[in-house]
């Protein structure tokens, strides 16, 4: 289907407007979306990147000579190495198990999926301050036994899982749902175990769908703020994310490194962005979100 | 039953989905090397009898044995049966060659036949269902007619003890499903293949079938030859849903079925008295002059369609009979005619 409508045939398919307002109002309507895009989201892209190198290349490239950078810089990646992971298998299991089976529960588990959407993210980190933080509910017990869990890299990650808990679930469910279970019984009919079924029919149906869904649980994970910066701690060189750097570099008025670190997400937002939409453009068909469109 | 050995038996099988019963005890016995078709309006649940069969849904109750040994608990993987879904749900992702060759590939490596063998064995159901050269394409590719018989090979392939089809042809247009209809009939002469097929048309499934199965609403009404249903239909079920009928009053004496006084060639049961409803086909009705006529009525519309004609007859209240007869003449409409039973069926 997508190498018929692919998207360059589409203006030619698509039927003539049936309210064809005047060149007029369409320009000023064109005129106000643009108008809005570039003030609100090009217009401060453009500010991180000029005041990255408002001092020249050496300043920018100074901020990364700065080993509290680079640890920020390895602790971002290394969350987003555990958290996504985690979520892919997470997102997989209740996709399958939502898209595939009847149980009891089932809308109460789909609403839970939706949680962390709708919680600030300030509160995501409360939770776990509350559960294991030494006033918490598990205080006492890690203080006990010696496990540091907040302010230190199983916070972080705790409360990265938690933000990016929907992602892929909620790209994936859908997709299984389109999809049916009839290729799976056919791939068990003809002899194939359930795990053969999965990695030779299920996965390769949803690979694009997954793929995609990475990509945006990976750049929030990277980015992520609120949750993080409740649980983190803030200490210098040890459990500072790249957001968490930016924003004391920015306190400190080194507005020129908090810019120039800032850059490096911007760049990883202008990545994903390439990257979805060309998923978005290719494999329209293959996503539960390209739909839309 | 003596002579030829019973491939499945469906024994006192009984299935309920949330709280509505699908099958009600029901038993049936699927002989080695026929093609024989479960017909049935859709949620007689032929469909879950068939996954039943296959091991994808599980029975509440009964048992279902592989020839003789009892395979309720076998999970799905090592019943050896061939499934094909009314959808062809073929792997999109995969070739043809690969679709046909999937259930080969994921056995163990001890039971897995070499490559070579396999991409003959490719070829060979590639020629079987007439694609050859068809083995590179993606299912996307093919019409609906070839994707249903690429999901034939396929099922084919690992050499089922039963090939189990759930409505083969129900997504396809009259012309193609005429030709499929043929075709799987002569594959089954070919390779004596056990078949059991689930249908909602009465016209295939007494075309195709060396038996047919009729079900209505979860219970099994009546198990024969194509001829044997239709010439003696069990229940006016059955009847009703074999082909078009008509419902005439009437009363039964002692084995004779009477129409308004006048007594008709329609034997009943010798314990049936009172009034019954005897049914009738078109085929079995005649126009008659009205004084040697069952039933009268006026002409409402006639045609003719390949070589029969069909004429409406209306009687004063109002019931339409559909006739089928041969005389040749048309009947205007208006024109009050008689209608000779020379036929039908009367169930106790």
């Amino acid at each position: 289907m997508s190498e018929i409508f692919s998207p360059a045939f589409v203006p030619a398919a698509k039927p003539a407007p049936v309210a064809s307002e005047g060149a007029g109002v369409r320009a000023v309507l064109i005129g106000i979306a643009v108008a809005f895009l570039a003030l609100f989201l090009v217009l401060p892209l453009f500010a991180v990147f000029i005041q990255a190198f408002s001092k020249g290349i050496d300043a920018f490239l100074d901020a990364f000579r700065e080993p509290d950078a680079w640890s920020a810089i390895r602790l971002t990646l290394t969350v987003a190495a555990i958290a996504v992971p985690f979520n892919v298998v997470f997102g997989l299991a209740a996709s399958w198990a939502i898209a595939k089976f009847e149980f009891p529960g089932k809308s109460l588990l789909i609403t839970l999926i939706d949680l962390p959407f709708s919680v600030s993210p300030v509160v995501s980190g409360m939770i776990y301050v509350l559960l294991f933080g030494s006033q918490g509910l598990f205080g006492s017990w890690l203080i006990d036994h010696g496990i540091q869990i907040l302010f230190a890299l199983p916070g972080i990650v705790l409360a990265t899982v938690f933000v990016t808990f929907p992602f892929v679930a909620r790209e994936l469910i859908p997709l299984m749902q389109e999809q049916g279970t009839a290729e799976e019984e056919a791939a068990l009919t003809l002899g194939a175990s359930g795990l053969h079924a999965f990695r030779t029919v299920t996965l390769p149906n949803i690979r694009w769908g997954l793929l995609y869904s990475v990509l945006l649980c990976n750049a929030r994970a990277m980015g992520e703020f609120g949750a993080v910066s409740v649980v983190s701690g803030h200490i210098r060189g040890l459990t500072n994310t790249i957001p968490l750097h930016v924003e004391i570099l920015y306190n400190e008025y080194n507005f020129v490194a908090a810019f120039a670190v800032a850059s490096l997400l911007a760049v990883l937002a202008l990545i994903t962005l390439v990257l979805k939409s060309v998923l978005e453009w290719r494999f329209a068909g293959a996503l539960a979100h390209g739909r839309a469109h | 039953m003596d002579r030829v050995s019973t491939a499945i038996r469906v024994e006192n099988v009984s299935k309920t989905f949330d709280t509505a019963a699908v099958l009600h005890d029901l038993s049936l016995d699927v002989r080695a090397g026929e093609l024989i078709g479960l017909l049935g309006p859709s949620g007689s649940g032929k469909t879950t009898l068939l996954r039943i069969i296959a091991g994808l849904d599980a029975p509440d109750r009964g048992r279902i044995l592989f020839g003789g040994d009892d395979a309720t608990g076998l999970p799905v993987q090592e019943r050896a049966v061939g499934f094909v879904f009314q959808h062809y749900a073929l792997f999109k992702h995969m070739s043809v060659a690969d679709n046909i060759a999937y259930g080969l590939n994921a056995r163990r490596r001890a039971d897995r036949p070499a490559r070579a063998e396999i991409k003959r064995r490719v070829g060979d159901l590639l020629d079987l269902i007439r694609l050859s050269g068809f083995g590179d394409r993606y299912p996307s590719q093919l019409s609906g007619g070839q994707r249903q018989r690429v999901a034939l090979a396929r099922a084919l392939a690992v050499e089922p003890r039963v090939l189990l089809l759930d409505e083969p042809f129900g997504a396809l247009d009259a012309q193609v499903r005429k030709d499929l209809r043929r075709w799987l009939r002569e594959i089954h002469d070919r390779t004596g293949q056990t078949t059991i097929f689930v249908t909602h048309d009465q016209d295939e499934a007494l075309e195709l079938s060396d038996r047919v199965a009729v079900l209505d609403r979860g219970r099994l009404e009546q198990v024969g030859t194509p001829d044997e249903v239709q010439e003696n239909p069990a229940s006016a079920t059955v009847m009703k849903f074999l082909g078009d009928s008509v419902e005439v009053e009437a009363i039964a004496e002692g084995g004779r079925v009477l129409v308004r006084g006048r007594e008709t060639p329609v034997a009943a049961p010798a314990s049936l008295f009172g009034p019954v409803k005897l049914y009738v086909r078109p085929w079995q009705l005649q126009l008659a002059e009205p004084d040697s006529a069952h039933l009268s009525g006026t002409v409402r519309s006639s045609y003719r369609t390949q070589g029969r004609q069909r004429i409406e007859v209306a009687d004063p209240e109002g019931r339409v009979f559909a006739v089928e007869d041969f005389d040749g003449i048309r009947h205007p409409a208006g024109h009050p005619v008689g209608l000779r039973i020379n036929g039908g069926h009367v169930f106790a």
